[in-house]
């Protein structure tokens, strides 16, 4: 388990509809025992057009990989801006990564979709392996990844 | 300066390249599997006909990839359950589990990062430029050692451990610096430390919004080779706006999945291509057969650590510290050493030992250090300089050939130069001449004329002492002993007597060959591996220092067999003669490479005399595979001491000796090997133009006999005994 209590570090993007508002919400993604070395995990949200709203965390510390990271690196055009300051490690098979972090009331319930890209050395790509709408009802809730990801819940 | 840039790596780092070069090697194996278990894609093949039959069969494919050995995985999701395949080619269908060889995984993750993330990285990065640095000051040794690049495979000669260090060395060293080098181009990237990250074209705003495009009929892929193919991504299923992602050998482009267009491409930049190379170069992959062959040359490390590690140790323990050294300002000697290995600085030791005992103030310090200057009181000076290579000065002689020359004037004080060597070399003490011609060419006044040293001889040594003695006044005793050898007991099984009659009393000796405890095994102690050719090292009774006798047997034969004649109160040879089956002496086996009869088919002709005779009979026992050997033997009388004669006989019938010539000595025509030589001329020129080797063993007289006689019979034809010995063809063993 892996707990990492990350500053309100988000791209303005995503705080800026309410800084004063916001509180701390906890993910939490558990990863399968898919046989292979640690994987690469870049959690970001896009709007209720689908567009990119912000990155949330990046674990994985070499950016010479991040391409593979095919949907975030596509929307985020690859910038390590989008990613400064909320960097970790890779998650192992089987591990789970924690983290907590400041979130603004205003994405909750507004058609914000949090997301998942996932790769590992020698295996698939894995885009989107987790979309989850970030919804009030949704809290607490696991939901099952494509590839990599067993499962994936946030907690307030 | 080299030799220490090659010695610290060495030691410190010694572990760590282990570990790389053997996962290292182990890994090689990988890719030529993986070559040789890949169904190939037929020719003509292009990226849209596989595609569309990947997708006849998983029509959820999402990816496809082609790895640089052919094998083409496909990853598709079906039925809401994510798959996985290796791809026959000629089918679509998958024939093999795509998931990673964890064996390979467990052993990148080794050979990379010791399991240890970035740090681990780092390490074996460090490891690497251990391996770099080794490789190059290690291939530049090779050249000074072998007397230039040019004679980088010339025949190797010294002792074992050093043989399998260089002759491993100069094959392997190539692959080793590819691979070091290569490695930290790797490191650096990973690191970004280079500009060769992804050139990814901009992902397109526009694509026309409609799907479907048939893959068979896309433009773009149907003109691309199958065999050029490294990943085809499909777009998401139900997203229209999402495009095909397609890269190549040549670079990244995305095609529309409704028109098959072609929306965007990107060629690989330099900095990629160049990575890329070096990534196949380092792994095989691509390169199967180039990647196994380094995997080849990395099996030699640890071989070269071990043998590098004895070297080295070796090296230190024949270092003594030297007790009671004077300084430089107020010695009367100052002896200069000129050492490579090490051995030559236990004589100065020697040498120091007896001259303060004798009064004298000496002072003791490496040639390279020399500067007339620095010794005011000087009364001699005294040089015991070894030889490297062909000729070179040794280590602790850098620069002094240099310095020597430069001098203005040289010292009143004489001079006395002793030359350390080993004469199966041809360039025996040769450095030691250079600088006494040099001094002598100087007009620098000699003490004692130069004189040598043979395979550290003590007696050589004793004998120099009392010369050098004599010449100052003094009774020199110079008692070297080198370092207490580890003996055995060896218990006599059988003693064969000769020449009685021709007052030479002769015998051959039988030991049995001591088992050997695991201990002794493990630790290398005990009588190991021994060939004929080998010496046996005997400690007679109330002396220090052993006597050396050339084996007549190899450790295949199963006892140890030598050949002693009495010599008028010697020691050892008196103690020899008088043992009884049954009773034992103290002995230990000393290496002797350059005279082993070595494999091949060439003729051997061995040349002996007396108890010469010993190790030339135990090449013909050992001639199971039948190369033609050529014996001329010399004694005094055929009835009293023809040593070995029912054996040469029996060897002769079972076809292990082809020849045998007699020379005797006594009686109306007294007749010496050289003169048997010479009766043959004709037959020796054929044999040593078909490559025979020449082996002599016998007494100094006799060897000088048979090289003149040899230089005689040769001439006509253009040899000489000593390009003969330069490419290892002639060997002596000479007492």
């Amino acid at each position: 388990m892996k707990s990492i209590l990350a500053a309100l570090a988000l791209t303005t993007a995503l705080v800026a509809p309410g800084l004063a508002m916001a509180r701390p919400v906890t993910l939490t993604t558990t990863l399968n025992n898919y046989g292979g070395d640690g994987a690469y995990l870049v959690l970001y949200v896009t709007d209720a057009q689908g567009a990119y709203a912000g990155t949330l965390w990046m674990a994985g510390g070499k950016s010479k990989y991040y391409e593979h990271l095919s949907d975030w690196y596509r929307a985020a055009g690859g910038s390590l801006a989008q990613i400064d300051g909320i960097t970790g490690a890779s998650v192992g098979a089987g591990r789970s990564l924690e983290i907590t972090l400041d979130l603004a009331d205003a994405l909750f319930d507004a058609g914000y979709t949090l997301h998942a890209d996932a790769a590992v050395e020698d295996m698939r790509d894995s885009p989107n392996d987790i979309a989850v709408p970030l919804t009030t009802a949704g809290v607490g809730q696991a939901v099952p990844g494509r590839r990599y990801i067993a499962s994936f819940r946030f907690d307030m | 300066m080299l030799r220490t840039l090659h010695r610290w790596p060495g030691v410190f780092a010694l572990a760590l390249v282990m570990v790389l070069a053997t996962s290292g090697a182990v890994l090689s194996v990988f890719p030529v599997a993986e070559r040789f278990s890949t169904p190939q894609a037929e020719a003509g093949l292009t990226v849209a006909d596989l595609a569309a039959r990947i997708q006849a069969v998983y029509p959820g494919v999402e990816q496809i990839r082609r790895a640089p050995s052919g094998r083409i995985t496909a990853f598709w999701f079906d039925n809401g359950a994510p798959g996985a395949a290796v791809i026959d080619p000629a089918t679509g269908k998958g024939i093999a589990s795509a998931d990673p060889d964890p064996v390979k995984r467990w052993l990148t993750d080794l050979h990379r990062s010791l399991f240890l993330g970035d740090g681990g990285r780092i390490a074996m990065a460090i490891g690497a430029v251990a391996m770099l640095t080794l490789s190059v000051s290690g291939a530049m040794l090779v050249a000074r050692r072998m007397g230039g690049w040019r004679r980088w495979f010339a025949p190797l000669r010294g002792p074992t451990s050093s043989r399998i260090h260089t002759g491993i060395a100069r094959v392997a060293v190539a692959g080793l610096v590819l691979s070091s080098t290569t490695a930290l181009w790797m490191v650096a990237s990973t690191f970004n430390l280079l500009p060769d990250g992804a050139a990814l074209p901009a992902f397109p705003s526009e694509a026309s919004g409609s799907t479907g495009a048939s893959l068979a009929t896309m433009e773009p892929l149907s003109v691309i080779a199958a065999t050029e193919l490294r990943v085809l991504s499909f777009p998401f299923p139900g997203d229209a706006t999402d495009i095909f992602t397609l890269k190549t050998d040549r670079g990244t482009g995305y095609l529309d999945q409704g028109t098959g267009e072609l929306l965007a491409w990107t060629e690989l930049t330099i900095w990629e291509r160049i990575s890329e190379t070096i990534y196949m170069l380092h792994t095989g992959e691509g390169a199967a057969t180039l990647g196994l062959a380094l995997g080849v040359m990395a099996l030699g490390v640890p071989a070269m650590g071990v043998s590098g590690l004895v070297l080295w140790f070796a090296g230190r323990r024949s270092r003594p510290r030297l007790s009671g050294n004077h300084s430089a300002k107020g010695a009367g000697t100052i002896v200069q050493v000129g050492s490579e290995g090490g051995s030559t600085w236990s004589f100065a030791a020697t040498l120091q030992q007896a001259l303060s005992t004798a009064g004298q103030h000496v002072h003791v310090a490496p040639m390279s250090d020399f500067a007339l200057a620095r010794y005011p009181q000087a009364e001699q000076f005294v040089i015991l300089a070894a030889t490297w290579g062909e000729g070179q000065a040794p280590a602790t002689a850098k620069g002094f050939m240099e310095r020597l020359a430069a001098l203005e004037s040289v010292p009143e004080a004489p001079l006395a130069v002793l030359g350390f060597g080993d004469r199966s070399f041809p360039a025996f003490c040769a450095f030691a001449d250079d600088v006494a011609r040099l001094a002598a060419a100087k007009g620098w006044a000699q003490l004692i004329p130069v004189d040598t040293v043979d395979r550290q001889s003590p007696q050589d040594f004793a004998r120099w002492g009392h010369a050098l003695g004599a010449a100052l006044g003094m009774e020199l005793v110079l008692e070297h002993v080198p370092a207490p050898p580890v003996t055995e007991r060896l218990i006599l099984v059988s003693c064969r007597n000769y020449g009685i009659d021709v007052q030479a009393p002769t015998a051959i000796l039988r030991f049995s060959l001591p088992e050997r405890t695991l201990l002794q095994r493990l630790t290398g102690r005990g009588i190991g591996g021994f060939q004929a050719g080998d010496l046996l090292g005997v400690l007679p009774e109330g002396a220090d220092l052993p006597r050396f006798y050339s084996l007549a047997s190899g450790r295949r034969d199963g006892f140890i067999e030598i050949v002693v004649r009495k010599h008028p109160g010697g020691l050892c040879s008196g103690q020899l003669l008088a043992l009884e089956p049954g009773q034992a002496i103290r002995a230990f086996v000393r290496h002797n490479p350059a005279f082993h009869a070595k494999g091949g088919k060439s003729p051997l002709i061995l040349i002996g005399a007396g108890t010469g005779i010993g190790p030339l009979a135990g090449f013909i026992r050992g001639n199971s595979r039948k190369r033609p050997i050529h014996l001329a033997f010399g004694m005094r009388h055929p009835d009293s001491d023809f040593l070995y004669r029912e054996d040469l006989a029996g060897w002769q019938a079972d076809g292990r000796l082809a020849r045998l010539t007699t020379a005797i000595s006594r009686g109306a025509e007294p007749r010496y090997v050289q003169d048997a030589l010479r009766a043959e001329s004709t037959e020796l020129i054929g044999l040593i133009q078909d490559g025979a080797r020449i082996m002599v063993c016998g007494g100094r007289g006799m060897a000088a006999g048979v090289a003149e006689a040899l230089t005689d019979i040769l001439a006509p034809v253009g040899l000489t005994p000593l390009t003969l010995k330069v490419e290892g063809r002639y060997a002596e063993d000479i007492y």
